[in-house]
């Protein structure tokens, strides 16, 4: 567990809570971000202000963040194809199953929805099969 | 307006501190029979400590501060859509290390590749709007309630 941050993760998780609430409590919104963004196109006219707002702080903010404390590591080592595949399940399958790691795995436990823990407990379960595979199988 | 924009700001933040920006660090995660990183696990503690008290505390209001009303998901049952939706989405997490929030919030200091993936998955996402539900097979339309 050599690559474990508790202390960063504890403290970035508690600021997506505070966003979570911040939504909740003013907007009365949930702050899943598959939905905020897949529902941008179908939207009604008074209901597109708010979603704009919140990708533009959600792409904003971090742009800012790291031109003071500079770019933290990414490392994207999927292959061209996967990438493409990769992102392509994640945006169908976030929108057929109602929500993705934001909406479920966050505003959904919070809130105690039974389809929620259930989409949680099945997309890592999914998460930690395909890694297993690709990981420990495919490569042995 | 403006609680959207800051609540925006706030999650990507969060994902940018706690480094979940990071596809390797979330596969880290995912890789429970590698080298694991638990980091993932305290982000999502980390915020449920900060909203399930503040969901809580709304059940009191009858109103937003902000807005008419609240919009409060159609507590459905667990139907074929939820199970095989989170399925698909969880292989594609695993296969890339990135879910919607991360791939968004790194959009402006990450590489093309982080903008392929995010284009991919709009792609995803408008693939599934044109799809009409009544085209979805009858496995993803009928409930597993008989």
């Amino acid at each position: 567990m050599h690559n474990f941050t508790p202390v960063s993760a504890i403290l970035g998780g508690g600021l997506i809570g505070l966003a979570a609430s911040l939504l909740w409590l003013a907007n009365g919104r949930i702050a899943g971000v598959s939905g905020i963004v897949g529902n941008l196109g179908s939207a009604r006219a008074g209901d597109i202000a708010w979603r704009v707002a919140f990708i533009a702080g959600l792409v904003a903010a971090p742009l800012g963040y790291v031109s003071l404390a500079g770019v933290p590591p990414i490392q994207l080592d999927a292959s061209t194809p996967a990438i493409i595949v990769g992102g392509l399940l994640v945006g169908f399958g976030t929108r057929l199953g109602s929500g993705c790691t934001s909406g479920h795995g966050v505003c959904g436990l919070a809130r105690l929805s039974p389809r929620s823990i259930v989409a949680t407990c099945l997309f890592m379960a999914a998460g930690f099969v395909t890694v297993f595979l690709l990981r420990h199988l495919m490569e042995g | 307006m403006m609680a959207a924009l800051a609540s925006g700001a706030l999650f990507g933040l969060g994902l940018t501190v706690s480094q979940m920006t990071n596809p390797a660090k979330v596969l880290g995660f995912l890789d429970i029979a590698g080298d694991w990183d638990p980091s993932l696990a305290l982000v999502m503690l980390g915020a449920l400590a900060v909203a399930a008290p503040a969901y809580w505390l709304a059940r009191h209001l009858n109103q937003p501060l902000c807005a008419d009303s609240f919009a409060r998901p159609v507590e459905a049952e667990v139907d074929n859509r939820l199970i095989i939706g989170a399925l698909l989405f969880g292989v594609g997490w695993g296969l890339v290390g990135y879910c919607p929030g991360p791939a968004l919030a790194s959009l402006g200091f990450a590489s093309g590749r982080t903008l392929l993936f995010v284009a991919s998955m709009l792609i995803g996402m408008a693939a599934f709007a044109a799809v009409s539900p009544d085209s979805f097979p009858s496995v993803l339309r009928h409930n597993t309630r008989h």
